[in-house]
């Protein structure tokens, strides 16, 4: 099933994905069905009792740190962000006017389903609660050798956007061989498959549940392929997973 | 409010007492960094962290951590503090600030939040200072006039970039001694945080069961 959160008559509501359309599936509109473009859709995730914790990794595709000059890590290069940074499907991110390189990033979003601490690889998935799209914009103007990637290029507001839905794990039969691409007002500027993650996700699980816990909710994005280009206010980018959905996102300036 | 605990994101800031920043400085144009940061370097501490019980269990194969005695900031709804918390934002000792502290500074329990906020009006922050004691001996005083960023200046730069959202906080820096360490505590010790005007923060460092 896909799951969505939306905002629809004064409200939020949660639906899923039916014959092309929404359902509400909660609340007073339960039943109802509403057209995609009738809604405004928030990041496909229910709020969370403590703060969500968002870890996101670089360098994750092997094509992808050989275009940005690294070898491949020896360990995951994870970072955090916060979740203020996360906009839905269909909103508008801000690119500040004295910039000359800001790239999209278009990666898989692991949703965490049960608290995971010290999983083994091979019982990894069974923590996973499903997939949603993230694009995880960079400015690499603002990029800085400490504590690298740093927040200011990584944690910006409008700079996260996620969705349009969460596809339950149950119907991601293999989530570690989906294509992935990016188009830039309709021009396909990336394209990869999640095949090719230097550390897969249930590697990425046991690395983290060794040392943290983390809690249903929680979002791992996954890293991104070769296929980075700068973006200007106007652009429209879509960034899309094959199975999981395709991601709207349109530049305005700062 | 006996156990405090954050509602929102919890924010790091790195380099900002002026000690360090100066014990630094001779290295900053030296590779990796190539240069001194110019925007506030931050961390986040993510909720897996928060702890407000009165001990520190060390896991995972840790055998000692850097006692890192700090105020946050409580961020009310008009991007302005609201309130300030004493905090011990435990960490693993490393030496390069080169890539992301995620396993440094994210692991279970390493945000030490009990003692209860304090309303921001009521307090002058550069004149506080906090002091640690390690099993009942003071081991370091941070001044809260040591900034490399006042809090007017720090909110302003991280602001330029990220908006702080009600209930986030935005933790000040933690201070390091004359020999560029931090105060670091074992299993068995305790360390005991005080700054007049805030409840003490006390918790027992513990090792792992075998």
């Amino acid at each position: 099933m896909k799951h969505a959160r939306i905002a629809w008559s004064g409200a939020i509501q949660l639906a899923i994905e039916s014959d092309g359309q929404l359902l509400i599936t909660q609340g007073p509109h339960q039943g109802l069905r509403v057209d995609f473009d009738e809604v405004v859709w928030l990041p496909p995730l229910v709020p969370v009792p403590q703060p969500r914790t968002v870890i996101a990794l670089g360098l994750n595709y092997a094509d992808h740190a050989k275009e940005l000059a690294f070898k491949a890590p020896e360990e995951p290069l994870a970072f955090m962000k916060g979740e203020a940074s996360l906009i839905g499907h269909q909103a508008f991110t801000k690119r500040p006017a004295d910039v000359k390189y800001m790239h999209y990033e278009c990666e898989l979003a692991v949703v965490i389903g049960r608290t995971a601490r010290r999983v083994k690889k091979a019982d990894a998935y069974d923590f996973v609660g499903g997939y949603t799209v993230a694009n995880d914009y960079a400015i690499r103007d603002y990029l800085e050798n400490w504590y690298r990637p740093n927040l200011r290029v990584k944690n910006r507001d409008t700079c996260t956007p996620i969705g349009p839905w969460l596809v339950d794990a149950a119907d991601v039969p293999n989530p570690m061989a989906l294509k992935l691409q990016t188009t830039v007002n309709g021009q396909v500027t990336q394209s990869g498959n999640t095949a090719d993650m230097v550390f897969d996700v249930p590697t990425l699980i046991e690395y983290f549940s060794s040392f943290m816990t983390l809690k249903p909710g929680d979002l791992i994005l996954t890293g991104t392929p070769d296929g980075i280009v700068n973006v200007n206010p106007g652009d429209v980018v879509v960034t899309e997973i094959e199975g999981i959905g395709a991601l709207i996102n349109t530049l305005v300036k700062a | 409010m006996k156990h405090w605990q954050p509602a929102g994101t919890v924010y790091g800031c790195l380099l900002n007492f002026q000690r360090e920043w100066d014990l630094w400085a001779p290295r900053m144009a030296q590779d990796p960094h190539k240069g001194p940061p110019r925007a506030p370097v931050l961390y986040v501490k993510s909720a897996n962290t928060f702890n407000p019980g009165g001990s520190l269990l060390l896991q995972d194969g840790v055998k000692e951590v850097d006692i890192g005695a700090t105020l946050g900031l409580v961020m009310g709804t008009d991007g302005m503090p609201d309130s300030v918390v004493l905090l011990n934002d435990w960490s693993v000792p490393h030496e390069s600030y080169y890539r992301p502290p995620v396993k440094f500074r994210c692991r279970d329990g390493y945000l030490g939040c009990g003692s209860p906020a304090v309303p921001w009006a009521s307090l002058d922050l550069p004149s506080l200072s906090i002091m640690v004691q390690l099993n009942g001996q003071k081991v370091q005083t941070v001044h809260l006039s040591d900034l490399v960023r006042p809090v007017e200046r720090l909110l302003a730069d991280v602001g330029e970039f990220m908006s702080l959202q009600a209930g986030d906080v935005l933790m000040l820096g933690t201070d390091v001694l004359a020999n560029g360490q931090r105060p670091r505590a074992h299993a068995g010790d305790t360390v005991c945080l005080t700054v007049p005007g805030f409840a003490p923060w006390v918790q027992t460092v513990q090792g792992e069961a075998l």
